[in-house]
């Protein structure tokens, strides 16, 4: 395939992720909005009001960017997870395997389709924010080019969750056991400055507390690591699980007998 | 010529250990219409499902086109359309969306997909249709759906496995005229099917499947010249109740009373009609007990079967 087929591939691939999410919007996008504002309402305003600062911010300014880049993490893995595992289940994954689209626009096609879920997610989320208060940006480009990664990296995840699962169980296993666990303790709610050394350090080693603090430098200014190390990680993230994807699907596991 | 499709020493065992391919060898000349025959679990969709990827092969060659599947995979893919046994498509999308998502992932651009779309949902009576939900159309309606998405980016090898599977006679009927058109255009078709009917209809060239091995490989003509016996129901102007003495012929009744007749390869019909004439027995229809193919077919199947069993005992 040239240059021009490939392109035609990847779009359609996209365009067809994008199509399946806003035919299901009330799936796809209207849970997120509500879960957000119930948190922005009882977190935010009503709890918050009595915590105080928090990072040098008022409590609902310091959760706002924790809470976007959770809601980009979740549909961002969400939408590749459940759309790539029904085509297996349905088995219509065997009309891409037959085609000549390389492994490599199949990955980039599914997780630019999670993506645009997540990122539109990031945007509902964000103008839904500015309801609760008023959202200053320090850093516009960091911001930007955080949540993009953020959202590449966990798509990437959904894809290899997607190769794996051989049940619907599988599915949701490892955003119920694993990202909501690491998410919740991120330091979405709160600095890890407040915890025990010890548990500072453990803190360290969950990887969404680098895209959540990377995150909240790009709006706040403020971090508890290194916005730089953040991207680096991010990155280094990525590589390594587009790597496993790309493995898998060269080998077929899950989808070739 | 280069042949549509060459296969070498193909094997494949799964991963439980089932040697599904013990070693086959194939050849499917560009034009052809191609049954590959077998009952159930002989290899034939492991045998397509390797040609198509779906499958991974534990060795042997494949060429499509003359284009080897492991080191110009893309190039052979460019070249096949397939038609699975099972419905394969997203149930929730429109019928038009699904032919031309096919397209798109051959690298057809949407304008030119939608040209191509419409001229294989027309073709298979399905224009009507474009804007349905896939889960809407009943069951031969998604057969020739996954012909249209089949054909929508124009391959030079089409690949069938039971095509006409659970369609109705009428359906069926326009489905192989429609096929034979296909091939006439110059597509070459491979099919799998059990209605042996279909393949003595269709196809020029038959290779049968058993136990992982190709037992028979030839045109339909050379095949059909083995059958050695054929038996013929003649309905005679009244019932018969006793069986009619026919020098040379082995004869007898079947339930209803119709004479049921054994005639060799080189004998003739005419001689029964005349001796039957000779009795004062006129015949009014005549048909074959069954077909041809499927005679020779289950022959061949149950004269593999002991040296597959033993092979399996091994």
């Amino acid at each position: 395939m040239n240059a021009q087929a490939l392109f035609t591939a990847y779009t359609t691939i996209v365009l067809r992720e994008i199509r399946r999410f806003t035919r299901i919007w009330a799936q796809t996008l209207l849970p997120p909005a509500v879960t957000m504002t119930l948190y922005f309402i009882i977190f935010g305003n009503l709890i918050g009001s009595r915590i105080g600062e928090m990072g040098g911010f008022d409590y609902m300014s310091f959760i706002v960017p924790g809470l976007i880049m959770m809601s980009v993490i979740t549909s961002s893995y969400a939408n590749v997870v459940s759309s790539f595992f029904s085509m297996k289940f349905q088995r219509s994954v065997e009309e891409l395997l037959v085609s000549p689209v390389p492994n490599w626009v199949i990955l980039a096609g599914y997780v630019t389709g999670g993506m645009a879920r997540g990122l539109s997610i990031g945007v509902i989320v964000t103008m839904l924010s500015l309801a609760f208060t008023r959202l200053q940006i320090h850093n516009l480009p960091m911001v930007v080019v955080t949540v993009f990664l953020t959202s590449a990296l966990f798509a990437v995840g959904g894809f290899i969750n997607a190769l794996l699962a051989t049940k619907f169980d599988d599915v949701s296993i490892v955003p119920t056991f694993v990202l909501t666990p690491l998410t919740y303790l991120g330091g979405v709610f709160y600095s890890i400055n407040l915890l025990p050394e010890f548990w500072q350090s453990v803190s360290m080693a969950n990887p969404i507390l680098y895209m959540v603090n990377g995150f909240r430098f790009g709006i706040l200014g403020v971090s508890d690591v290194n916005p730089f190390v953040s991207l680096g990680m991010i990155l280094a993230f990525i590589v390594a699980l587009s790597f496993v994807a790309l493995k898998l699907l060269a080998r077929g596991k899950g989808i070739r007998h | 010529m280069t042949n549509a499709l060459e296969i070498e020493g193909l094997t494949k065992t799964y991963g439980s250990g089932f040697e599904a391919l013990k070693g086959i060898d194939l050849k499917v000349a560009q034009g052809d219409f191609f049954a590959l025959l077998g009952p159930n679990g002989a290899g034939k969709s492991t045998t397509l499902g390797i040609v198509c990827s779906l499958v991974t092969k534990t060795a042997g060659k494949v060429k499509v086109f003359g284009c080897d599947i492991d080191t110009h995979l893309s190039d052979a893919k460019l070249n096949l359309g397939v038609v699975p046994q099972e419905f394969n498509f997203n149930q929730f999308e429109k019928v038009f969306d699904i032919v031309t998502i096919q397209a798109g992932y051959y690298g057809i651009p949407l304008k030119k997909a939608a040209v191509s779309a419409e001229k294989y949902l027309r073709k298979l009576g399905l224009w009507d249709k474009r804007d349905t939900p896939a889960r809407m159309l009943s069951g031969g309606m998604k057969r020739r759906l996954m012909i249209a998405r089949a054909l929508v980016h124009e391959p030079k090898l089409l690949i069938l496995d039971e095509p006409t599977a659970g369609v109705d006679i009428e359906l069926r009927r326009s489905m192989w005229a429609f096929l034979e058109e296909m091939n006439r255009q110059g597509t070459t078709i491979i099919l799998t099917t059990h209605y042996l009917e279909e393949a003595e209809e269709l196809c020029r060239s038959i290779a049968i499947i058993d136990h992982g091995r190709i037992i028979r490989n030839t045109s339909k003509r050379e095949l059909l010249q083995q059958l050695s016996l054929e038996t013929f129901l003649l309905d005679a102007d009244r019932v018969l109740t006793t069986v009619p003495e026919l020098d040379g012929f082995s004869c007898r009744l079947d339930d209803e009373g119709v004479l049921e007749v054994d005639v060799l390869k080189g004998q003739s019909l005419n001689d029964v009609f005349m001796q039957l004439e000779q009795q004062g027995i006129r015949v009014v229809s005549m048909r074959t007990k069954a077909n041809r193919l499927e005679e020779l077919f289950i022959r061949m199947v149950e004269h593999n079967a002991p040296a597959a069993k033993a092979e399996a005992d091994e």
